[in-house]
């Protein structure tokens, strides 16, 4: 890399580690929303592996972020008396994410498209439902009510709960977390670049674009399809964990249908298979509806002198609109896959 | 040209629903040997293909191949025993670049998993760098480098035919199928095709041909199978093939196709 791309990379990581501070500024709430946008780019590029480069149309993913977030509920909650450090819960939850995707991934082999979403969609909510009753006969997930109390991450004694001094800047709870995310958000990002430009990553991108002539050039597509639901249920899992961690409470109520589709609309919207247009897509999907919440309510009030619209109505309006306007003038995503581009380009 | 034999396909059976696709079909294929497969359209050939590298189920018979049976109904066994084939209608991964559907060929004979790729260990580094050293190595040799970067959807009909070879060929097969490779190729194209499926014997390899072309057949290939609705009705040297008069009626009969 030349001297000004590290420059401009040392800038952007400058950025990246004061935002909280300035975001606290603001507000705390800001810092929060921000966490839970990572967690977003965090499973968006999760589901990124499997559906964008593998192909895999999958409706049930938020399943995966369910169980990352009960295995750490479970595991460092009073609700058992079980508190494991989270260094060893966080990668159990992505290990039982992994299983539960590649056991989930195993009777949809033979199925694409339209069928493996709706099979699919059915194990998503399967899950939920299984979340929802295992309070009986033996209380596992103490049903609907969910589980309270977990623990927040605790690295090398700093409880994340509690605000910190350092350097007399105050770190709070959420700006803490922040950091962590980045870290694994780092990861990854780097996971799957590196993926992509892999020999297990062509085999995804060549069962995605003919499973049959795949099949004949040598690939064992069944290994590399349920390799491709693992990998991706395994990031669910670990921002599954992190949620856990972060909210100090789950139920059955935060891994429904919506949620699947609203990380498939990331994915979808940013352009799929390119890790970067993912990630903008997470962004975006995540932000402007908060943005819209904090403005349509003052901007009414400026404009007309009265709230003509129920913001809450408006901002999903808005919303839907502007995903309806993207895909009918850019059906590729916002950020294509070069492969994608490249060919746009040569059309044109 | 009478190497030891390298694939024995014994009373290959398929049928779908009423149709009898292959009925009891045996041929004997040796090493280095330019083998042809014709027959009117329908006769079951492209069917043959399919059933020999795995990709549907028999209803009877097997395939041995090097003197071993072939696990017919897992297509990458079959890959990795040293089949690889063409598709009649081409069947490229359209949305990656021409060496990327060539470094895909080399998956079967690689290794490196998802940690070595994660890790971008040493080892994974080196596999990598050969992987596309090689593909690159087989654009060249098929004659099409200079679309190396290019889509393979973008391709001329002729050069995705002659990717397809080199993904095949990708794969170290020992045995090469190709299925109708000259189909909507012009003369010149013919010819560049004919030189390259010479030169793959000069370097060893056996090649399985389904033609229309009959010319094309009868001058390139050492011996040659008919089928006919299923069954095979002859297989001889060229030369005998062309004046058998089952193989005349045959063709007569499909309207001299
Ligand atoms: N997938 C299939 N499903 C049903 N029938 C098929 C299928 N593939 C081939 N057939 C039938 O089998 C017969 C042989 O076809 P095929 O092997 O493609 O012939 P060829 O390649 O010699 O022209 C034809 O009657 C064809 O309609
Ligand atoms: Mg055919």
């Amino acid at each position: 890399m030349s001297t000004k791309k590290w420059f401009g990379l040392a800038l952007v990581v400058l950025a990246l580690l004061a935002l909280p501070l300035v975001l606290t500024s603001v507000g705390t709430a800001w810092v929060r929303i921000t966490n839970l946008a990572i967690l977003f780019v965090f499973l968006a590029l999760g589901l990124n592996i499997v559906v964008g480069m593998a192909g895999l149309l999958d409706l049930g993913y938020i399943a995966f972020f369910a169980v990352g977030a009960y295995v750490y509920a479970l595991l460092a909650s009073p609700h058992f008396g079980l508190h494991l450090p989270f260094w060893i819960i966080l990668p159990l939850g992505a290990l039982f994410a992994g299983m539960a995707g590649a056991i989930l991934g195993a009777p949809t082999l033979r199925l694409r498209g339209d069928y493996l979403a709706i099979v699919t969609l059915g194990f998503g909510e399967i899950v939920r439902i299984f979340m929802n009753n295992l309070s009986q006969p033996f209380n596992i997930t103490n049903g609907p009510k969910g589980i309270t109390l977990i623990d927040g991450l605790n690295v090398a004694g700093m409880n994340f709960t509690a605000t910190h001094t350092l350097f007399g800047i105050p770190f709070t709870g959420p700006a803490k977390y922040y950091y962590v995310l980045l870290i694994l958000l780092t990861l990854v990002i780097v996971v799957n670049l590196r993926l992509q430009k892999s020999r297990i990553g062509r085999a995804w991108v060549a069962i995605r674009e003919d499973e049959l002539a795949a099949k004949a050039a040598g690939i064992n597509t069944r290994n590399m399809k349920l390799l491709a639901f693992a990998m991706g249920a395994s990031f669910g899992g670990t921002a599954g964990g992190m949620f856990a961690a972060m909210q100090g409470f789950v139920s059955p109520e935060s891994f429904i249908l919506h949620e699947s589709i609203l990380v498939l609309a990331m994915v979808v919207l940013g352009g799929m298979g390119n890790v970067w247009g993912v990630l903008a897509g997470a962004m975006l999907l995540s932000f402007v509806p908060e943005f819209l919440r904090y403005t349509v309510e003052p901007v009414q009030q400026m404009l007309f002198g009265k709230l003509l619209v129920d913001p809450e109505v408006l901002r999903m309006l808005i919303f839907g609109g502007a995903l309806v306007l993207t895909m009918r003038f850019r059906p590729a995503g916002l950020w294509p896959e070069s492969r994608h581009k490249l060919e746009m380009n040569e059309e044109k | 040209m009478s190497g030891e034999v390298l694939l024995e396909a014994r009373n290959i059976g398929k049928r779908f629903g009423g149709v009898q696709a292959l009925k009891d079909v045996s041929l004997t294929i040796r090493a280095r040997e330019i083998y042809g497969l014709i027959g009117p359209n329908g006769a079951g050939k492209t069917t043959f293909f399919n059933v020999m590298t795995g990709l549907y189920p028999r209803d009877g018979g097997e395939v041995l191949f090097g003197g071993v049976p072939l696990e017919l109904g897992t297509p990458y066994l079959v890959a990795q025993a040293g089949i690889a084939r063409t598709f009649q209608n081409i069947r490229l991964f359209g949305n990656m670049t021409a060496i990327e559907n060539v470094m895909v060929g080399r998956h079967v004979r690689t290794h490196v998993g998802v940690f070595g790729a994660i890790l971008r260990t040493p080892g994974q580094r080196a596999e990598e760098a050969a992987i596309r050293r090689r593909a690159d190595e087989l654009l060249h040799y098929v004659g099409i480098s200079h679309r190396a970067n290019d889509l393979a959807r973008n391709l001329s009909y002729g050069d995705q035919r002659r990717l397809e070879i080199a993904r095949a060929l990708a794969t170290e097969p020992q045995l090469l199928a190709l299925d109708e490779p000259a189909a909507g190729m012009n003369a010149t194209e013919t010819v560049a095709l004919r030189k390259l499926i010479e030169g793959l014997r000069a370097d060893g390899l056996t090649v399985l041909l389904i033609e229309h072309d009959v010319k094309l057949v009868m001058g390139l290939c050492d011996r040659v199978a008919v089928l006919d609705y299923g069954e095979k009705i002859a297989e001889d040297v060229p030369g005998v093939v062309q004046k058998d008069p089952k193989v005349i009626e045959a063709y007569l009969g499909a309207g001299g196709d």
